[in-house]
């Protein structure tokens, strides 16, 4: 919303500066979104008098003017056509910061001659476009002064207004929040009704069934004859220049002016145009409208027109008919003031993509009470610039009537507000929004005023009352609190913290990517399903939900491989999608590796990752989870996007905790990665949360005084035996002595035999009550042996 | 008669000769071993006579004492050349590099809201979470917003399929769906911080169709817009750890609060850097307001005996203006480069003890 200070002072009577207006607008809540002040690019810019103009010696084109700028004359050269002596000008001086350029004028020399200055043009100045000479200041103008004080500049204000503010799309909206603010006083608003001179000649009607009357509640009429439709005088035509608006006609320009100055928008119709009386009624199937824009629109049964005999001529609150405009050549009108539907208003707009001002103003709300006060005032201006006369209005329907009326009780703005405002002042506020306010003591009545839709019931009036005071008086309060805090996080919640970190101190990186992804990817990993994609995606490869956090890192891979960075550690934690119901929403932490595990090192040769590097990410991931060490049991079965042969899940009883493995080669090809690329899913939720204990003491600790036994086997066993098997089995062939195994060397060739593979075990004896004898220590491991054997039909290698 | 002052000055002479350790225990077994010359001599005395025993032994003790010392003394002088030696040989090139490690980092929208939720969880906000994927009611409904509201129409909502009958999900706007969530589970006393991913139809160079607010609710019977102020204006301070910031409140409109307001903090653009602190400039940074009694109403709350405010902020655009990160688009670019220097180390974990950021 752009209005230019002098029209603000139509409706305002204030002192305050420019600065103080944008200001007290902000903190009304009606923010400021630039103020456009002229004044404040011309520092330095004085009127000068030519005093002399000469040709330029080595030039035909140019001038050589003497100036007096106050106590100096200035030898400037010229190339204006208007150049002359005795010309007002305006004048700047080197250092003067040019407005069109941005640039500090520079000291010349034009064709051998120095030139001290510049005469400007309004362009120059970024006042006009006129850049046909440069200005000639009136012939009385003092000489030396700054050219501020002799031409007058209207700063322009560009206001963004709230959805509920519809009232202050017009400037007098405004105005009246500022005075009732106390910064300055509103101007009465006089409206004297003009005695008609004729009976209108077009009638108005409503033609609507009685479940669509709310369409177009009221319309109003007016005919006028003998006019003028020249141009508007000059004030009116700086008012809609300086808002963006270019004049047109008057009576153009007088509907526009209406619509910015009193948010009333108007339609006026060439009466010479016209077939019979007017109506207002619902659109026609297969109905058409050209309008104003010079775009043709197919209208159908939802859309509320203005017609007449011969069919559809304005689209209402919309746009006009472009059959029914008016020209120079009208002498005849008829002004159309109604009231439309705001609802049905912007549906029909953003069905037909228009966007008007009208249609802005009327989808927000219009003051209903308006109409008539606006169809005098129009009628007014209208006689006032195009002469004629105006008929008797012709009436159709009425405003729906106001019923509102609000018990307020003054205490709640304490309540609220935290604030305490004496209930007088309360008073002068609503008083001067507009709202008749009645009763005393704790409880009064308030009827807001028509304008205001958005006041419906006691919170608003409070909302008013601490807006209008100023939300810098209301006094800074701590929050009560403990003395200390106890801890907020929730066990989940604590957790996604420690397996973020955990995997971070791990040298994965954490990135943050799309929930959505192309559905065709989607589909690889399990995902594309109807109800998860989306209905108006932001492009079509964001269409769908993720069903897995990798696919979205192996592209963000697939980007730093790009980039030239081909070794790459990422993770992720967030969200994927199953189904579209709360519970199918599950959170993940999910981490790729794609390279080599590190860099090329002089010690050690460069090592591409596998899917061990996966596992363990995988495993680290549910242990900062605080998962159980123990009781993971590791499968080797995992979804379709990994390598059958090299992949796995983590399991705790028949719940999946976490998938890893090399990532498919199909699905590297889709993605146009280079590999190896490993990766990890992990399903937060699966990791079971620490019971809750009644103290944090740990468990005692019981430390053997006896030192631990480390023995060696080597187990021949098939090559489809799991390793896993042979530690289970050597574990469990002495619980109480056997603390740990584990597999230090894998050996597969041809020594072993086809089909066969060697692997051998470290295992940890700790004793417990005494020192172990060797027939002790033997008496395991055969122990041991035997289990192995019967476990996985593996004999000690010879 | 053997002249017992040449025996030890000859053992002395050959014990300081002797070049390495090898060499001096030959001298050892040579001088004071079972066969070895001294003990020859020692042997000796039992063929004289008394007199002659006492006189001799106590020389010849001396004699043995003084070539014992001297292998001593020898044996800690080769030692010490010995491992002078094998440090010498030991020698490295130090400044070769170290084995490559990886380094991992934390996004800076995770570690933004940790330092969110270390500052509000101080003052006794818990953290709530929601879907993402949402209904009508949740995301608008309850939260007051009317039915011809644009945000509800083609707008700027992800929406997905309608169903059978004629509902549909959407990817949730803001974070205050969850607000509603809140109050549909726990009756008042609350006080929550709710941060998470949210989601626009909006791509341009200041927007991202999926985003990160942190949304606060507080609902007892006693807190009112000065709470609000104080909670907020201690916020900003301790998030962008400057005291004298500036803190402006502006009337504003949402439909969930009333009376709203929108929260501009002091900033300074000299010299075309943005510093957070007093200065000419303000800066838009959150949203707020007193909880709408409708919104109460309609979580089954009574808004005459309940009140209380809510906020929303970006978690981006928090994270942007602390730690100067210029584009809203590249926190979702995962380009290493950019993670390795904006993100954060894993052990860097905001608190308010330590303060949030080294």
């Amino acid at each position: 919303m752009k209005f230019t200070l002098s029209w603000l002072k139509r409706h305002l009577d204030t002192a305050a500066t420019v600065a103080e207006i944008a200001d007290r607008l902000t903190m009304l809540g009606l923010e400021v979104e630039s103020v456009d002040d002229p004044a404040s690019r011309l520092n330095g810019f004085i009127v000068g008098h030519v005093l002399q103009a000469d040709k330029h010696p080595n030039a035909d084109r140019l001038r050589l003017c003497k100036v007096a700028a106050g106590k100096a004359t200035l030898q400037v050269v010229c190339g204006a056509p208007n150049a002359r002596a005795g010309l007002k000008v305006v004048l700047a001086q080197p250092g003067v910061v040019i407005p069109a350029t941005g640039e500090a004028l520079k000291k010349g020399n034009v064709r051998g001659v120095e030139s001290q200055g510049m005469m400007c043009s309004w362009r120059e100045l970024k006042l006009g476009e006129d850049h046909e000479g440069i200005i000639e200041l009136p012939s009385d103008t003092p000489v030396g002064v700054p050219l501020t004080s002799v031409i007058h500049l209207d700063p322009v204000f560009d206001v963004s207004i709230t959805p509920n503010r519809a009232d202050c799309l017009g400037v007098r909206g405004i105005a009246r929040d500022l005075a009732a603010s106390g910064l300055g006083s509103l101007k009465p608003l006089s409206i004297e009704p003009v005695k008609g001179a004729f009976a209108s000649p077009v009638g108005v009607s409503l033609q609507f069934s009685p479940d669509t009357a709310d369409a177009c509640p009221m319309f109003v009429g007016r005919s006028f004859r003998g006019l003028r439709n020249g141009e508007s005088p000059q004030w009116l035509k700086d008012c809609l220049t300086a808002v963006g608006l270019r004049p047109i006609s008057a009576l153009v320009d007088i509907t526009n002016y209406f619509t910015v100055d009193l948010d009333r928008p108007l339609h006026v119709f060439d009466a010479a145009k016209l077939n019979g009386d007017l109506h207002a009624r619902l659109a026609r199937p297969g109905e058409q409208l050209a309008a104003l824009n010079g775009k043709t629109y197919a209208l159908d049964e939802t859309m509320t027109v203005i017609a007449d005999d011969a069919g559809a001529q304005g689209l209402a609150g919309v746009i006009g008919g472009e059959a029914t405009g008016v020209s120079a050549e009208t002498t005849e009108v008829v002004l159309e003031v109604a009231l439309f539907d705001p609802m049905r208003t912007a549906a029909t707009g953003r069905r037909l993509a228009i966007d008007s001002d009208a249609r802005y103003r009327f989808e927000r709300g219009l003051d209903p009470a308006f109409a008539i006060p606006a169809m005098e005032l129009a009628t007014r201006m209208i006689l006032e610039l195009c002469g004629g006369e105006a008929s008797q209005p012709v009436v159709a329907g009425a405003a729906p009537a106001d019923k509102r009326s609000i018990v307020f009780r003054p205490q709640r703005v304490a309540q609220l507000g935290g604030i305490e405002v004496p209930v007088a002042e309360m008073v002068r506020i609503l008083d001067g929004l507009g709202c008749t306010v009645s009763g005393e003591g704790e409880s009064l009545v308030v009827a807001p005023p028509s304008w205001r839709a958005d006041i419906t019931a006691e919170h608003d009036l409070v909302e008013e009352v601490i807006r209008i005071h100023g939300y810098d008086a209301i006094p800074t309060l701590s929050m009560p609190r403990p003395a200390v805090v106890r801890p907020v996080l929730t066990p989940q919640q604590k957790r996604a913290g420690w397996v973020r970190r955990g995997l971070a101190v791990r040298g994965l990186v954490e990135t943050v990517t799309w929930s959505f992804l192309p559905s065709a990817l989607a589909a690889m990993f399990g995902g594309g399903k109807p109800e998860l994609t989306l209905a108006n995606p932001i492009s079509s490869d964001l269409d769908a939900m993720r069903p897995s956090l990798l696919p979205n890192l192996l592209a963000a891979a697939g980007r730093n491989a790009d980039r030239g960075i081909k070794d790459v550690a990422l993770f992720e934690q967030g969200p994927q999608f199953h189904g579209d119901l709360p519970g199918e929403q599950q959170a993940m932490a999910a981490g790729l590796r794609v390279g080599r595990s590190g860099a090329r090192h002089w010690m050690q040769a460069a090592r591409a990752v596998d899917v061990f590097d996966a596992k363990s990410d995988a495993l680290a991931g549910i242990a900062a989870a605080g998962g159980p060490a123990d009781g993971l049991q590791v499968v080797a079965e995992a979804p379709a996007w990994y390598h059958p042969g090299r992949s796995g899940s983590l399991k705790l009883g028949p719940k999946t905790v976490a998938w890893f493995g090399e990532v498919h080669p199909g699905v590297l090809a889709a993605i146009d990665l280079k590999g190896p690329a490993v990766a990890f899913e992990m399903f937060l939720d699966a990791v079971p949360l620490p019971k809750a204990k009644a103290t944090r003491a740990k468990p005692l600790l019981k430390v053997s005084p006896f030192q631990p036994i480390e023995r060696d086997f080597a187990f021949v066993v098939d090559r489809s035996v799991a390793a896993d098997a042979v530690v289970r089995a050597a574990k469990s062939a002495d619980k109480a002595l056997i603390t740990d195994v584990l597999v230090f060397d894998l050996y597969d060739g041809s020594h072993v035999g086809e089909g066969k593979k060697s692997l051998a075990i470290q295992v940890t004896l700790q004793p417990v009550e005494k020192t172990l004898t060797d027939v002790d220590i033997e008496a395991v491991a055969a122990k041991v042996v035997d289990a192995v054997g019967k476990a996985t039909g593996g004999a000690l290698r010879g | 008669m053997i002249d017992l002052d040449q025996v030890r000055a000859e053992a002395l002479d050959s014990i300081a000769g002797a070049a390495n350790l090898e060499g001096l225990e030959q001298l050892r077994v040579a001088l004071l071993g079972k066969k070895g010359s001294v003990t020859a001599l020692m042997k000796s005395l039992g063929e004289m006579s008394p007199d002659e025993r006492r006189t001799t032994g106590q020389q010849l003790n001396a004699v043995k004492e003084a070539v014992a010392q001297a292998l001593d003394a020898r044996k800690t002088a080769l030692d010490a050349s010995a491992l002078d030696e094998r440090l010498a040989r030991e020698r490295v090139d130090v400044t070769l590099s170290v084995r490559p490690e990886m380094q991992g980092r934390i996004h800076p929208i995770s570690q933004t809201i940790d330092e969110v939720v270390a500052i509000f969880g101080q003052m006794g906000f818990a953290v709530a979470e929601g879907p993402d994927i949402e209904d009508d009611f949740h995301n608008f409904t309850a939260l007051n917003f009317p039915p011809e509201h644009p945000a509800r129409l083609m707008h700027d909502t992800f929406f997905l399929p309608e169903k059978e009958d004629g509902s549909r999900f959407l990817l949730r706007t803001h974070t205050s769906p969850v607000q509603v969530r809140t109050m549909l589970k726990q009756p008042p006393p609350i006080r929550v911080i709710i941060p998470g991913r949210t989601y626009r139809c909006d791509s341009d160079m200041t927007h991202t169709p999926m985003f990160h607010q942190v949304e606060g609710l507080v609902i007892d019977k006693a807190t009112n817009m000065g709470h609000l102020k104080g909670c907020l204006i201690e916020f900003v301070k301790t998030y962008f750890e400057v005291d004298d910031v500036p803190v402006r409140f502006r009337p504003s409109f949402f439909p969930f609060t009333e009376p709203s307001a929108e929260v501009d903090i002091g900033c300074s653009r000299a010299g075309g850097e943005l510093k957070i602190g007093a200065g000419a400039d303000w800066l838009e940074i959150l949203g707020c307001g007193m909880v709408h009694p409708n919104v109460l109403k309609n979580c089954g709350i009574d808004p005459d005996e309940y009140q209380g405010f809510a906020f929303g902020m970006g978690i981006e655009r928090i994270a942007m203006l602390k730690y100067g990160i210029p584009d809203l688009r590249t926190f979702f670019d995962s380009d290493l480069r950019w993670l390795r220097h904006y993100g954060f180390l894993p052990l860097d974990v905001p608190t308010l003890t330590g303060g949030l950021t080294r």
